[in-house]
């Protein structure tokens, strides 16, 4: 190879790894690009009550009992409504803690809260800001589902899943949707993992930001994933109100059995629930 | 000299100038680094890393280690290889080891110890760690009973403390003994330190997390041990790491009832209330340690039997026989406890939350035919109330000079209330033939003492005289 080759090659590979720079670095930032929107507040839990005391009932109603067939998962644990295992912190967090206990003939208990008949909204920014709680088997939930479950049922009514963690993995979130046709092991979703941390050792806001046309799914503001109405092989049931639920499971189909090895209690610390409307 | 010449000279005149500037006045000490160490994370990943030497144990089979190409993680060139002896192997009792440096490295930009590992069948291996150093061992940590079977496995050790190796040379170290009497083989491969970024929620405890209470005296000395640190592994497992005392700050409430030092050893010098707790890291520990001191200790008595005239099973004043135990922890009955301390260099057996308790000597028992006397000097600390009662058994094994056999007598002394007395040391000195039923006294065993209404109590000077 002589020096003008030389030259020429070097030249090359320069080029080629500026263009290679340039397209990445632009197909990223195009994801990222959003559509200037500005927020206006609908809905919110700030969570800011005295140690102890319950979730506010003009807001939360609970889910109690094992539900039917563990909640449709086959989930163990109790959902009670006491403050053992749901209360604020004093320190403006709502706590759900999952206890391995008998209780009511469960081996474990744990919270579940929702919305419903409270508060639905179609479209929007739904975020909330949290700290996981971990171990095999925990299963945590921050979630939507269509009002009109009562009467369409599921998966028919749509569902939602703005955060959900395995506690085996506690550095990957996942979001999820399921709807008729596309539900359970088929349903429409994606994973972001951190890199050398793990979601329950701080907090993180999870969120999505859903229109007519799609829902995208933000960790601290990170767009990991796009749904749109053309991917989902399926009806789109997202074009209705839905309501908002915050639980911790233990076991189930989607996690897994806890352990001998998993730690108990375990805590999802909400710092707050907050919802917007786009300004027009 | 030509101009060259001379425009070098002048180039080297300057730069002695600035040295003589830079380096001429007086040492300023604040310019002095601290010397670095080597952040070298590679312990064993296809051989030795720079400067990595092995030792093994004492008493363990020397050839117990040896580096492997066969069995390797990941194909990788080579592995190191572990052969567990039989029980009862001439070449060593068990496989143990330490992977040492000569000059330290500095792991503090890691927060684990990561290894992979599989053996030729499932076993536990005892003990697996890093910071045993062949000396101090400042900083050792290790995890105890790791489960291993015939697949490669990786392990993580988490780093307790990283900000103090600074400079460590203990990079690796293992025990493990044979499992049901024998032998096996297990490979470890790719020992490094990481930094995971996924190892969280530590939590650290003394004294088991334990709040212990405990009555004390000025002189007396104790350790704080009970020490772990717990953390959550990449998979939402927890994993408990034995410590060594200098990863922990100890802290005394108050330095004029008790200090403790790096090594969690606890002096009590004044009287009143101190409490002992500790932090890692920041954080802090659970469990602590309350000393209510009740100032100068009150020594018992100094025996002055001549020693050719006594056989001693508890003294700092005479040579004691050989004893199995002071406490036998005799189940499922027994409460009795032992808080036993040292105070100026005094050793006291102390038996708290007292219903009864052996003292036994059967390996050899001991041959009191010539002695007259049973001497033991005893202090109650709390108020004697009346229904308070002591009991002092003598127990001779009998020809098979062990206990049962049908050939064992004993005898026991029941002193009441009226013969006590607290806050101050009674000296028993019982004539050997009070003990109307105790036929022989050739082959004594044990000595076993009782009480009703004595939770707590201090025993000195336990022996046999004439």
């Amino acid at each position: 190879m002589n020096t003008i080759n030389t030259f020429s090659y070097m030249r090359l590979i320069s080029f080629s790894l500026l263009f290679l720079i340039i397209t990445f670095g632009c197909k990223r930032d195009e994801f990222q690009k959003l559509d200037q929107r500005s927020w206006e507040l609908t809905w919110s839990d700030e969570f800011n009550g005295e140690e102890g005391e319950s979730p506010d009932t003009l807001k939360w109603a609970f889910d109690i009992g094992t539900g039917e067939g563990g909640w449709g998962n086959q989930e163990f644990q109790y959902y009670s409504d006491r403050p053992e295992n749901i209360s604020m912190d004093g320190e403006g967090n709502m706590v759900i803690t999952a206890r391995n206990e008998p209780f009511a003939g469960a081996a474990f208990s744990s919270a579940r809260i929702k919305t419903q008949g409270l508060f639905a909204q179609a479209y929007g920014r739904f975020e909330a800001r949290m700290k996981t709680p971990y171990g095999p088997g925990i299963w945590p939930a921050f979630w939507l589902l269509g009002s009109n479950i009562e009467t369409v049922g599921w998966p028919q009514c749509g569902e939602i899943d703005i955060m959900e963690l395995r506690g085996q993995e506690p550095h990957i979130i996942h979001g999820t949707i399921h709807g008729p046709g596309y539900s359970g092991g088929n349903a429409i979703t994606k994973s972001n993992a951190l890199i050398n941390n793990r979601y329950d050792k701080d907090f993180h806001v999870f969120a999505i930001e859903w229109d007519k046309d799609k829902i995208d799914f933000f960790v601290d503001d990170y767009l990991y994933q796009r749904i749109e109405k053309s991917d989902v092989n399926g009806e789109w049931v997202y074009d209705q109100p839905f309501f908002i639920l915050l639980n911790v499971a233990v076991g189930g189909t989607y996690v897994g059995f806890p352990t001998s090895q998993t730690p108990f209690p375990q805590t999802m610390v909400i710092d707050y629930v907050r919802v917007y409307k786009e300004k027009i | 000299m030509n101009t060259n010449i001379l425009i070098r000279f002048i180039k080297h005149l300057s730069l002695a100038v600035l040295l003589v500037i830079a380096f001429g006045c007086e040492r300023d000490l604040n310019d002095l680094k601290p010397v670095t160490y080597p952040t070298n994370p590679e312990v064993f990943i296809d051989d030795f890393s720079a400067g990595l030497n092995y030792a093994a144990f004492g008493g363990s089979d020397p050839k117990a280690f040896s580096v492997d190409k066969e069995v390797t993680y990941n194909n990788s060139i080579q592995s190191m290889r572990f052969e567990v002896p039989d029980l009862n192997d001439p070449r060593g009792a068990y496989a143990g080891g330490v992977f040492y440096l000569e000059t330290g490295r500095d792991l503090s930009g890691y927060d684990a110890l990561t290894f992979w590992v599989k053996a030729s069948q499932a076993a536990t291996i005892n003990i697996v760690g890093f910071g045993n150093d062949l000396g101090e061992s400042r900083y050792q940590a290790s995890v105890s009973n790791l489960l291993v079977n015939t697949n490669w496995k990786k392990f993580i050790i988490p780093i307790p403390d990283p900000s103090k190796l600074k400079m460590e040379r203990g990079m690796f170290f293992y025990s493990e003994g044979p499992e049901n009497d024998r032998g096996y083989t297990f490979w470890i491969d790719e020992v490094k330190f990481e930094k995971l970024g996924t190892i969280a929620h530590p939590q650290h405890a003394i004294l088991n997390g334990e709040d212990r209470v405990e009555s004390s005296f000025a002189g007396v000395s104790k350790a704080i041990d009970g020490l772990i640190s717990i953390y959550n592994l990449p998979d939402g497992t927890n994993r408990a790491v034995n410590v060594t005392p200098a990863y922990f700050k100890f802290i005394s409430s108050d330095e004029s009832v008790a200090t403790v030092d790096d090594f969690g050893k606890v002096m009590i010098i004044g009287s009143d209330t101190a409490v002992i707790t500790a932090t890692m890291g920041g954080i802090a520990a659970d469990g602590s340690l309350t000393i209510q001191s009740m100032g100068a200790y009150l020594n018992a008595p100094t025996p002055e039997h001549a020693p050719e005239n006594v056989i001693s099973l508890f003294s700092d004043a005479y040579t004691n026989v050989p004893v199995d135990y002071y406490n036998g922890y005799w189940q499922p009955w027994q409460t009795t406890l032992s808080a036993d301390f040292e105070v100026n260099g005094d050793h006291v057996l102390n038996y708290t939350n007292f219903n009864f308790v052996g003292i036994q000597f059967s390996s050899p028992t001991i041959n009191a035919t010539q002695m007259t006397h049973l001497r033991v000097d005893m202090y109650i600390p709390n108020p004697i109330n009346a229904g308070t009662v002591f009991k002092i058994q003598l127990v001779d094994f009998g020809a098979n000079g062990a206990p049962g056999g049908g050939d064992d007598t004993s005898f026991t002394l029941t002193f009441n209330s009226a013969s006590l007395i607290s806050q101050d040391w009674k000296s028993f000195d019982i004539p050997l033939s009070s003990f109307t039923g105790l036929s022989s006294r050739a082959q004594l065993g044990q000595i076993i003492f009782e009480g009703t209404n004595l939770p707590n109590f201090y025993v000195d000077n336990i022996y046999f005289r004439k």
